[in-house]
C-alpha cells in the first residue's frame, strides 16, 4: 500500500491535532505549517513513525518575507521517504528580531551544513547547533546578505556610475 | 564546379620559419657587440615569460585555446606554463574571483619571486564583471597590483595574445632598478605587501 498524502495528513492530525495547519498540495507535494517550537517534535515523529518513515532530509532553507510582520523568516524543511518515494515539505515561521530555532542536527547529520548555510545567509540562530558559523561567505562578513533589506550589489565598489546602470 | 574562395587571394611572402627577436640598439664591430645590460636582460626576460595560469572560469577555457596549437602562445616564448608560483614570472588571473578566493590569489602572488607581473583577463578579474554582488571581489586590483587588463567576456584568444604582448612590452622596457625603487615600494605598501 503506497503512502498517500491523505494518509500522512491524517497521521499528523491524529498526533498534533490542529497544531499542524495550512495543508496544501502544490504540484502534488504535501506542504504544511508547524509552530516554530514544535519543529523538532514533528521531525522526530515523521522520522520514527513506522508508517511515515521520513528519514532523509533533502534540504533546509529559509525565506525572508519582510512584509510579514512578526513572522518574517520562514524555515522550510524538505523530507523524503525513501521506501515509498514520497516527499513532503513543511514551514515554520519566526520573528526576525529573535530568530531562534531548535537545531535538527541531532536527528539528521545533513542538517549541520544546511543550518550553517541558513545561518550564513539569513541569520537564523539554530539553538544547540555544534558549530554555527559562516560556511559559504567570508568570515569577516558582518551581515546576512540574503535578507531583503540589503542590496544585492557589492557596496565596496567606487568606480561605478549608477546612472550608467539605470539606477 | 569550383567554389569561389575568399581567402588567400593576396599573395604574401612566406615568413621565415624561425622568427628572431630584434637586436637591441648598440655598437658592434667584428667580434663584439656592446649595449646596455638593461636591454639585454629585458630582451631575455620578455621572450621567456613563464605564465602561471590562475583560471577559475570561462576565461580559463579561452586561455587553453590560446595555449593550444591553433593560437599557440609558444610563438611568444610563453609555452612553459608553470604550476608553481615560485618559478613563474607572470600571474594570469582568469575568471571570477570570489571574496573568499581573494586571500588565495594574494598568497599565490606573494609566493612569486620578483620580478613578477600580473595580468587580469576578462571582465570578472578586472572589475567583477556582471557579478556585481556581495560575494564577488570587484576586480583583483583590490588585493594585488595589476599590470595589464584584458577586456572581454570572455576575451578571444587574440585578445589574450595581445595582452601577453603588452606584458612583454612592459617586461622588455622595465628598468632594472624599478623593483628597488621607492615608487614600487609604495605601490606594494598600498596593498599591504612588505
Amino acid at each position: 500500500m503506497a503512502l498517500t498524502n491523505e494518509r500522512i495528513k491524517q497521521r499528523l492530525t491524529e498526533k498534533f491535532s490542529d497544531q499542524v495547519s495550512k495543508f496544501e498540495e502544490p504540484y502534488g507535494m504535501l506542504t504544511f505549517q508547524v509552530p516554530k517550537d514544535l519543529n523538532l517534535k514533528v521531525l522526530n515523529f515523521l522520522y520514527d513513525d513506522e508508517e511515515l518513515k521520513f528519514r532523509f532530509l533533502t534540504t533546509l532553507c529559509a525565506v525572508h518575507y519582510p512584509d510579514n510582520k512578526g513572522r518574517e523568516l520562514a524555515i522550510v524543511y524538505h523530507l523524503h521517504n525513501l521506501v515509498d518515494n514520497v516527499r513532503i515539505r513543511f514551514k515554520i515561521y519566526t520573528d526576525i528580531s529573535q530568530p531562534d530555532i531548535y537545531t535538527a542536527t541531532g536527528l539528521f547529520s545533513a542538517a549541520n551544513w544546511l543550518e550553517r548555510e541558513t545561518y550564513d545567509f539569513y541569520g537564523v540562530n539554530f539553538i544547540g547547533h555544534p558549530n554555527l558559523k559562516r560556511i559559504l561567505n567570508v568570515d569577516e562578513m558582518d551581515y546576512f546578505p540574503m535578507r531583503k533589506e540589503y542590496p544585492l550589489e557589492d557596496q565596496t565598489r567606487t568606480d561605478k556610475d549608477d546612472e550608467m546602470f539605470g539606477r | 564546379m569550383a567554389r569561389p574562395v575568399s581567402y588567400n587571394l593576396i599573395e604574401k611572402p612566406l615568413e621565415p620559419d624561425i622568427s628572431l627577436a630584434e637586436m637591441p640598439e648598440g655598437h658592434q664591430g667584428e667580434g663584439f657587440f656592446a649595449t646596455t645590460l638593461n636591454k639585454v636582460i629585458g630582451l631575455a626576460r620578455k621572450n621567456s615569460i613563464w605564465p602561471l595560469p590562475f583560471a577559475t572560469s570561462c576565461c580559463g577555457i579561452e586561455f587553453m585555446a590560446t595555449m593550444a596549437s591553433h593560437y599557440d602562445l609558444a610563438r611568444f616564448g610563453s609555452e612553459r606554463v608553470g604550476f608553481s608560483p615560485r618559478q613563474c614570472d607572470l600571474l594570469m588571473v582568469m575568471g571570477t574571483i570570489a571574496k573568499k578566493m581573494g586571500p588565495v590569489v594574494k598568497q599565490v602572488y606573494l609566493q612569486m619571486a620578483e620580478p613578477r607581473w600580473v595580468l587580469a583577463m576578462g571582465a570578472c578579474a578586472s572589475s567583477g564583471g556582471i557579478f556585481d554582488t556581495y560575494s564577488v571581489l570587484q576586480g583583483i586590483d583590490q588585493i594585488i597590483p595589476v599590470d595589464v587588463y584584458i577586456p572581454g567576456c570572455p576575451p578571444r584568444p587574440e585578445a589574450v595574445i595581445d595582452g601577453v604582448i603588452r606584458i612583454q612590452d612592459l617586461v622588455g622596457k622595465e628598468s632594472l632598478r624599478r623593483r628597488n625603487g621607492e615608487k614600487y615600494k609604495a605601490l606594494l605598501e598600498s596593498y599591504g605587501i612588505q
